[in-house]
């Protein structure tokens, strides 16, 4: 794990090359955090395979709500030579969920992107195929988000449908088109 | 909230029509051979679990194949959120419900370190001997399961007979065979009984045998040589950048092991090795999780060895249960005990990223904590999710056969994938 010091050095060495890219630097733990600019993703996760992190282990999104902006994709890195990690990560506005994708130059964020997609709606611009990978394809919303109910899911049952009732709700249709409810 | 509107995906369904499906829509070599997409699974035996693969073929040969899954999703991560730290053991265990020893401790592992706790050396040790026995069980249903695939009965029956004895050690130091909820925040839940340690060296001097005989009836038997020797290799290279860890990686080479590389829960204390492959084929990824098995048995007996004395769960009372007998005495245990069952121990704010060597490769757990008594995120790396990205390239260009055989070899376990 870099020490303090070390993740200034490597911060800073990223600094120089892009003055904007570093928002902040986070060590707590035994591990370090670069906070890094979203557009500057794709730049910044090269650089610091070319400083030996080059295995990108996990992709993973978190929630921060209340706090602004609040969602939050996280990148494990791992230089396997010398055994040390780095967690990359970067916040994005609900309103304005885009971050460009990684998967062109590490495969393995593939699946990883699609889950986050899914599970808090981050736009991954340029991913090859974003689409959700674990919720069925026509579920509305972000079940991960914190300000996602837990309870109350419909339950999905064709036979519903058959029965002339909503299948998503399992109450009876209103023959005029009108709305049940 | 309801509506009469036809959904829109429930409008792309109805504009299928079966003169679509039936349309030759593609072919290679001059259209001499069509191509054919089958849909294999969700409800397959081969899938191991409910895996649903879009494959393209061409006569037999696999063109193409996606991987579809989520059909076990059940979010546990978000239920998780829901419950005070050591309510969410339970349910992290159930992920991978082959490996819940390394679901518990990659989750207090992460909780551990959000709170600068420190695991007695006993307790640590009780985990290592807790999760090399979970390592070896996960082992056995890969082979006997897998061996099934390739057409081997009986190694099934052989494979679960071992599995039980595990299972029966389970339940005399824990109180269940699966599930067990074994490992806490701090150390582990009990010590362990006695008899447990008669029991466990009679197991430990059976089972490389066992393996032994494993290798006797795979390694000279003509069906499983021809279906997994030279079968789907897939380079160092790849595996790396799909982010492919575990034996599959070992197997090609690469003797990347966390246990070794990064200690954690005092592996640094015990000899052992890490078996890696040559080729990288389906072969390897036999040979490999086979010695595997052995390795485990050696861990386990220099753990029970060197068992050290001393409390097996932290004796910070803030984070761990008072023992039974301090309850009928002290007031303060009482109001600890009262506690931690009602509201639980709050963490304070911070992330953590802890990574462990689970059978099939790095499983991280990430727990975001907010500085109450409840998890604000927890995430699970899983390996079988990263993993199932490198079947499509394993597999291009081979028999529908082979697939099957590849898919067992490289082990995926659904519950984890789709958490």
């Amino acid at each position: 794990m870099p020490d303090a010091t070390g993740l200034e050095l490597l911060a800073g060495e990223l600094r120089d090359a892009d003055a904007d890219a570093v928002l902040d630097t986070v060590h707590a733990h035994g591990k370090g955090q670069i906070v890094i600019a979203p557009e500057k993703i794709g730049w910044a996760l090269q650089q610091l395979r070319g400083k030996g992190f080059k295995s990108l282990m996990s992709v993973h999104g978190v929630d921060y709500y209340p706090e602004e902006p609040r969602l939050g994709v996280h990148y494990e890195l791992l230089d396997m030579s010398k055994v040390d990690r780095l967690t990359v990560k970067l916040r994005v506005p609900v309103d304005a969920p885009n971050v460009p994708s990684v998967t062109n130059e590490w495969p393995t964020a593939n699946h990883q992107e699609r889950e986050v997609y899914d599970m808090f709606g981050v736009v991954f611009d340029g991913h090859p195929d974003l689409r959700r990978i674990l919720m069925p394809e026509d579920y509305e919303g972000f079940p991960q988000r914190r300000d996602f109910p837990i309870g109350g899911e419909p339950v999905l049952f064709t036979a519903d449908e058959a029965l002339g009732k909503d299948y998503t709700l399992g109450i009876d249709r209103d023959p005029n088109g009108e709305d049940a409810l | 909230m309801a509506t009469t509107e036809r959904s829109a995906y429930r409008q792309m369904e109805d504009s299928i029509t079966m003169d679509a499906r039936l349309e030759r829509f593609g072919t290679v070599d001059g259209g001499e051979h069509e191509l054919l997409t089958v849909n294999l699974g969700p409800h397959h035996p081969a899938t191991h679990g409910v895996l649903r693969l879009l494959v393209t073929l061409q006569g037999e040969v696999v063109i193409d194949l996606r991987p579809i899954i989520g059909y076990v999703h059940t979010g546990i991560e978000k239920t998780a959120e829901q419950k005070s730290y050591w309510k969410a053991i339970p349910v992290v265990e159930r992920m991978d419900y082959l490996a819940y020893m390394f679901n518990a401790t990659a989750y207090c592992g992460a909780v551990e370190s959000l709170l600068d706790l420190e695991v007695p050396k006993r307790g640590q040790y009780l985990r290592v001997i807790h999760m090399e026995l979970n390592r070896i069980m996960s082992h056995l249903v890969w082979l006997g399961t897998s061996a099934l695939d390739l057409g081997a009965m009986s190694m099934f029956w052989f494979c679960f007979r071992e599995r039980e004895r595990i299972l029966d050690l389970f339940e005399q130091s824990t109180g269940q065979r699966m599930h067990t909820r074994y490992i806490q925040v701090g150390g582990v839940m009990e010590d362990i009984p006695r008899g447990f340690e008669e029991k466990l060296r009679e197991f430990i001097a059976i089972m490389p045998k066992r393996v032994g005989q494993y290798r006797d009836m795979l390694y000279k038997n003509e069906i499983a040589l021809q279906r997994l020797k030279g079968i789907c290799p897939l380079d160092e290279e790849s595996l790396l950048a799909l982010g492919v860890t575990g034996p599959l990686l070992r197997a090609a080479g690469n003797p990347w092991d966390l246990r070794k590389a990064d200690p954690y829960c005092s592996y640094e204390d015990f000899d052992f090795k890490i078996p890696v492959g040559t080729e990288g084929d389906n072969w390897d990824r036999l040979a490999v999780r086979l010695a595997e098995m052995e390795q485990s048995v050696r861990i386990i007996e220099q753990a029970l060895d060197g068992l050290p004395e001393g409390p097996h769960i932290t004796e910070d009372r803030k984070i761990a249960l008072p023992p039974r007998h301090e309850l009928g005495t002290s007031m303060e245990a009482l109001i600890h005990h009262f506690k931690l069952v009602t509201e639980g121990f709050r963490v304070p704010p911070g992330e953590h990223y802890y990574p462990i060597e689970s059978p099939r490769g790095e499983l991280g757990c990430f727990v975001r904590a907010d500085g109450s008594s409840k998890p604000a995120r927890v995430h699970m790396r899983d390996p079988s999710f990263v993993n199932l990205q490198a079947t499509a390239p394993m597999t291009r260009g081979t028999y529908i056969a082979d697939l099957i055989a590849t898919l067992a070899m490289l082990d995926p376990v659904l519950g984890g994938i789709d958490r």
